[in-house]
């Protein structure tokens, strides 16, 4: 069993306090570095540990933070981002309701290391819930003088207010998320200045995610090699959080090590796949990756085994498909999901992403034909022209469908009908009943194609 | 109209804030539980309280997935349309809540008490179905639990003293 480190203090009915924190030794960190570090040492500390950020796109949070500029301007701000809308992600949402000091205490050390003043935790309006934890844990922090004015009696103010979203995907999106708390439509700023140096409201701005910021206190308790050794890989620094869901028997979130294989997590944590289910394709890292399929089965979950072949870890949220289900299908769910988020402002994610929806979905319909698959294909490469990574990144999916997956698109195109979707005559109730891990009366069948193709 | 209350209320809330346009979505969701949704009356105040023009404050209100631009019902059902629900049968929870509730999606009830939108995944993927009614997930779910719910919600509108 590897050590716990994120999820120490998880819970079955509530978040951890801040005496039951302390007692696993919480704040020992922060007490090390306001008084005996400087900032510029914990930078380099979490440089050296070799974190990389747990958001999606995984830059170097070290570096990340020293970009912004030792005589910068001031006020600086940290932006603790919980707008945690991939889909299959909700580790962030599960590591707030756990242990939220861990989390504050993570910001309160990423502030000290850049001399920010002020940090906004930017949450999105389904997790309300932890938006309340994290404004009532603040207040008993607050108390005990771990975050406010002048903190443990050092020269170090800082404080967070919390920010409700009004809820869009593209709010996650760094320079986005500053728009949404300056009160402005939340448009992602292409190039645009540097937001280490100028960020929100024009000033120095380090936007985290989450799960990035609660490693730091280890990183700082411990020290470098030790967040390293945590990792499965050589090339890993780390534990990550790995959510999984769809047809796998425990759906959860997981804290293992950072490159743990795929298959150890599939059939290891995660109780394997649903009676009569197997392993046909996954996500590896939320919606915004390719479909990954049973040859990858056994790769390591980490940034570079992934990037060598040709995969991402983005969240780290495996989204697992069963022999039974289309996978046009379940591309034509996730890019209606994304044409519905795109904020509309630049012209190939407004525009491409519903063309390629409707291509999908006369696929999907029976009504394609082969010119489509170029089509999706030239279409999909077109997104690179977006604005910011959102467009590039839904369209993932359909470039591991074309990759891994093309000879399911043209079965639909050869036979003029979804071949997953046999029975789709009878009622809907009978659909509902006819899959799920036992959760449902009746599930699980393999052979019954009724309900392979949840459209 | 507002009442002095709660105008006074944000006013404050306001006058405590370096940058009051970073209320914006605060202050509208304050707006939107005392109307019910953001009226054209709510859009002008709220821009008016804040100092933002009733356009920018427009933008915002029309941008954004839990502003409602339309009247809405007491209980806001958002069943969850992403990947691990889709896999679940999402479609089937939405044409089970259509058909007992008598209404389309994005429609609401002729009694005003439930509407029925589709929104973002919702981050429980591990309980796939799922749906949030007034910001409160409800997983794993069955046409019977859904009854029960249900049967639950509109109970509790009968008692005044628990309605919104």
């Amino acid at each position: 069993m590897s050590e716990m480190v994120l999820f120490k203090n998880r819970r079955e009915d509530r978040a951890a306090t801040l005496d039951e924190y302390r007692q696993s030794g919480g704040y020992e960190a922060l007490i090390t570095a306001v008084t005996t570090l400087s900032p510029k040492d914990v930078q380099q500390q979490v440089l050296d540990a070799g974190l990389r950020g747990r958001g999606g796109a995984g830059f170097p949070a070290g570096r990340k933070w020293a970009g912004v500029p030792e005589h910068g301007h001031f006020p600086r701000y940290i932006l603790p981002n919980t707008d945690e809308m991939e889909p299959g992600t909700f580790k962030d949402r599960i590591l707030v309701n756990a242990d939220p000091h861990l989390v504050l205490e993570g910001i309160i050390l990423a502030a000290y290391a850049v001399s920010a003043e002020r940090g906004v935790f930017f949450i999105r309006p389904s997790y309300e819930k932890d938006a309340e934890i994290i404004e009532r844990e603040l207040e008993v922090a607050r108390q005990a003088n771990l975050i406010g004015k002048n903190i443990l009696g050092s020269s170090f103010s800082f404080d967070i207010t919390v920010h409700r979203s009004g809820g869009r995907y593209i709010c996650g999106e760094a320079s986005a998320q500053i728009n949404a708390i300056q009160g402005k439509r939340p448009n992602p700023v292409k190039g645009g200045p540097h937001m280490a140096e100028q960020g929100l409201w024009g000033k120095p701005t380090i936007v985290n995610n989450v799960e990035t910021l609660a490693c730091v206190p280890g990183i700082v308790r411990h020290g470098a090699d030790w967040f390293k050794g945590l990792a499965a890989t050589p090339t890993g620094a780390g534990n990550k959080l790995y959510c999984v869901s769809g047809m796998v028997q425990q759906p959860d979130c997981y804290e293992l090590p950072i490159g743990t294989r795929l298959s150890e997590i599939i059939e290891g944590s995660a109780g394997g796949l649903v009676a009569g289910s197997t392993f046909k394709a996954c996500l590896p890292g939320g919606a915004s990756t390719s479909f990954m399929p049973k040859q990858f089965f056994d790769v390591e979950m980490d940034f570079e085994p992934l990037k060598k072949i040709g995969h991402r870890l983005g969240t780290g949220a495996i989204i697992v498909f069963d022999q039974n289900t289309c996978l046009v299908a379940a591309t034509l769910n996730l890019i209606e999901y994304f044409a519905r988020e795109s904020c509309g402002w630049c012209t190939p994610c407004r525009e491409g992403l519903p063309f390629i929806r409707e291509i999908l979905r006369a696929i999907e319909n029976g009504e394609g034909k082969e010119e489509y698959i170029p089509m999706l294909r030239q279409m999909a490469d077109h997104m690179n022209q977006a604005y910011c990574a959102f467009a590039p990144g839904a369209v993932q999916p359909v470039l591991g469908l074309l990759n891994y997956f093309e000879e399911e698109i043209r079965e639909h195109i050869s036979q003029k009908k979804c071949p997953f979707c046999a029975g789709h005559q009878g009622s809907k109730q009978a659909l509902w009943t006819n899959r799920g891990n036992g959760r449902y009366p009746g599930a699980a069948n393999a052979e019954d194609k009724f309900a392979s193709c949840p459209i | 109209m507002l009442t002095e209350e709660i105008r006074q209320k944000i006013a404050q809330e306001i006058a405590g804030c370096e940058h009051p346009r970073e209320k914006a979505v605060d202050v509208m969701y304050v707006l939107q539980r005392h109307y019910g949704y953001m009226t054209d009356e709510a859009v002008h105040e709220a821009a008016q309280l804040l100092g933002m023009t009733p356009l920018e404050l427009d933008e915002l209100a029309t941008f954004y997935d839990f502003i409602y631009r339309q009247p809405v019902g007491n209980y806001v059902i958002h069943v969850c349309d992403g990947a691990a629900c889709w896999m679940h049968h999402e479609r089937a929870v939405f044409d089970y809540l259509c058909r007992k509730l008598g209404v389309e999606i994005g429609e609401t009830t002729l009694d005003g008490l439930f509407t029925v939108l589709p929104t973002a995944c919702i981050g429980n993927c591990h309980l796939a179905p799922a749906m949030l009614i007034n910001g409160k997930c409800y997983g794993l779910l069955t046409p019977e639990k859904i009854d029960d719910i249900l049967e639950q919600l509109v109970c509790e509108a009968c008692q005044p003293v628990l309605t919104k």
